[in-house]
């Protein structure tokens, strides 16, 4: 089991508060992802629920007991930490069975779980290496296997893939996807990435200065943001935003309407700008355009549709899918 | 081109090298040639080729017993490397994992005694020592050697400390690893590397230290420093046999630091190159 719930928890060091006061449950099961820019209070966050920080008042509970003042140990979650943390002095194998041995285990029962581990991780010919040895993805899984062979009730990510090349980064993304659905349990996991957020979650909480703007699915934010803030940071490339007198026809102080959302056409269209830089990715063309009166708006284009820089073109946003907000920047509905 | 350029740079390099090494040396090399002199070749001039004789040697072991100031060498020494890593283990061990404010001052503080020259506090300690009567006494010497070299060893510890990351302390504690599991299981094995080199110094420093020792004994706690001082005595100087005394005072020490030049080397660079 690893149900986690959060009742009110306030987090400050010194005078500084980190974290306002946070209500928020998981679900047993559940993949979940704190996601926000950087000092957003995401890391203060899991490592709160870890035990490794203090809260400065309200409960942490996990299936139903309050661990609140329970030391990381006694709390029955693994993690793993943004630098592998593992120990250096110790081989692949030594490294999986030190929390095994830590609980006493013996010997055999120790044996079987390692292998075990390994065999899930593909580092059965690695076991009898140091962390030196291998490579960031092996020792990233590492990490991970000595966090799968405790069998917690919950496992906790922190930003565990940013040290990684983009290429490997896919593939553990992948990895950690796949655990996910044959161990069944419990993930909490930290990122800046959004990328990273929309494609793993079940469940994505995205976190701004310490406070929980919105909690949903993936799709979810992508279509429903409730705020400015959520509409502005999930979605690759950002949604654009647009004032005054491009949102008055739609009773709203401001509208925002992202790139996929945008129909171009070089003879007419609502809005009319002129083509800056041009991201080809092939399969799609990220075109940056100058609109008078809102600034850079990105379109998302074919990636054969033939435009070149100083072009003129018009833009025409697709109707249901504009997204409006009040002055205030909260989502009218 | 460019190849042969570099070559040419590394042999000037090499050479440099070999220069300031020699030089260096060059007093360490010439005592011990001197020792091998006779005392009125020893006064005739400068000569690097001596006739090899060994008698001072013969003559100092017979003037004086060499064993005890060894003995007390060693003592001093290692016991005041022991006392010193007993007081800064703890001490550059809570300031590399939960500094305050004021870590940095007190370090610097720390090192700023190191800045004192310590003819200015002669007078004071020598009163203390001689009111507590400490004077030639080994507990005495091993307690000033401590605190002479503890500045430096806690600076030492500190920045090996720092080196292990917090993160992997705490993964040892979500592990479940107790409080003695971390230190015996995690800490201490990482910890050991940087223990020894700064052990391995201050053993050095200790035994090379020459103004206290000098000062503070006579006879009962006079190690090598003070055998040596002994040779350059009312009678005049012998330079020979103030060689062969220098020569058996600083052999035990090359000795050792030849055989673990590697670690000494590494704590010496420590934090400087990764």
């Amino acid at each position: 089991m690893g149900n986690i719930t959060l009742k009110k928890v306030n987090k400050s060091f010194g005078a500084t508060q980190v974290i306002p006061g946070i209500d928020l449950n998981i679900e047993d099961g559940e993949f979940v992802v704190f996601v926000g820019p950087s000092g957003c209070g995401k890391s203060t966050l899991l490592r709160l629920i870890a035990g490794l920080e203090d809260t400065t008042s309200g409960t942490i509970e996990i299936d139903g007991r309050d661990v609140t003042g329970a030391a990381p140990a006694k709390r029955g979650l693994a993690m793993v930490f943004q630098s592998y943390a593992l120990y250096p002095h110790m081989s692949v194998r030594n490294n999986i069975a030190f929390p095994l041995k830590m609980a006493k285990l013996d010997h055999s029962a120790i044996d079987k779980k390692v292998t075990e581990a390994a065999r899930i991780l593909n580092l059965t010919n690695y076991l009898d290496r140091r962390p030196g040895q291998l490579s960031g993805g092996q020792r990233q899984r590492v990490a991970i296997g000595r966090a799968i062979v405790r069998e917690p009730s919950a496992f906790l990510f922190d930003e565990p893939l940013s040290n990684l090349d983009a290429a490997l980064r896919g593939t553990m993304r992948l990895e950690i996807s796949e655990l996910h659905h044959q161990l069944q349990t419990t993930m909490i996991y930290v990122t800046h990435d959004q990328v990273e957020a929309m494609t793993m979650a079940d469940k994505i909480v995205v976190l701004n200065a310490g406070n929980i703007e919105q909690v949903g699915s993936p799709l979810d934010l992508y279509h429903r943001p409730d705020n400015l803030f959520v509409a502005g940071f999930i979605g690759s490339p950002r949604m654009n935003f647009a004032t005054g007198e491009f949102s008055r026809p739609y009773n709203a102080h401001t509208i925002g309407v992202r790139p996929e959302h945008l129909q171009l056409s070089t003879q007419s269209g609502t809005w009319s700008g002129v083509v800056g830089v041009a991201e080809h990715l092939g399969s799609d063309t990220f075109l940056h355009i100058h609109v008078e009166g809102i600034g850079l708006v990105t379109a998302r284009v074919g990636g054969d549709f033939g435009v070149s820089h100083g072009d003129q073109v018009f833009l025409t946003p697709d109707e249901g899918r504009v997204h409006r907000f009040n002055d205030k920047g909260l989502a009218i509905r | 081109m460019a190849r042969a350029v570099s070559t040419r740079r590394t042999a000037a390099f090499t050479i440099a090298a070999w220069i300031v090494a020699l030089i260096i040396f060059f007093p360490i090399l010439y005592t011990i040639i001197t020792s091998f002199k006779s005392e009125t070749e020893a006064i005739q001039g400068f000569s690097l080729i001596p006739s090899g004789t060994v008698e001072s040697y013969v003559e100092v072991q017979t003037q004086k017993d060499y064993f005890k100031p060894f003995m007390n060498s060693v003592i001093l020494s290692v016991g005041s490397t022991l006392l010193a890593l007993l007081i800064s283990v703890p001490a550059a061990w809570s300031m590399a994992f939960s500094p305050t404010k004021k870590t940095k001052d007190v370090l610097m503080w720390m090192l700023s005694t190191k800045m004192m020259p310590a003819v200015a506090v002669l007078v004071p300690i020598y009163l203390i020592f001689r009111d507590f009567g400490l004077l030639d006494s080994r507990l005495g010497l091993t307690f000033m050697l401590t605190m002479i070299n503890l500045p430096i060893v806690i600076w030492m510890l500190y920045t090996y400390f720092r080196e292990i990351p917090g993160e992997i302390l705490e993964a040892a504690r979500m592990d479940g690893a107790s409080l003695w599991g971390e230190i015996i299981y995690v800490l201490t094995p990482m910890a050991v590397p940087g223990i020894a080199s700064t052990m391995l110094l201050n053993i050095i420093l200790a035994w090379n230290e020459a103004f206290w020792t000098i000062r503070l004994t006579t006879t009962n706690a006079a190690p090598l420093t003070a055998f040596i001082a002994s040779f350059s005595s009312p009678q005049g100087l012998f330079w020979a046999k103030l060689s062969a005394a220098s020569t058996l005072a600083i052999a035990p020490i090359l000795i050792m630091g030849w055989f673990s030049q590697k670690q000494l080397v590494r704590g010496l660079t420590f934090g400087a190159v990764k």
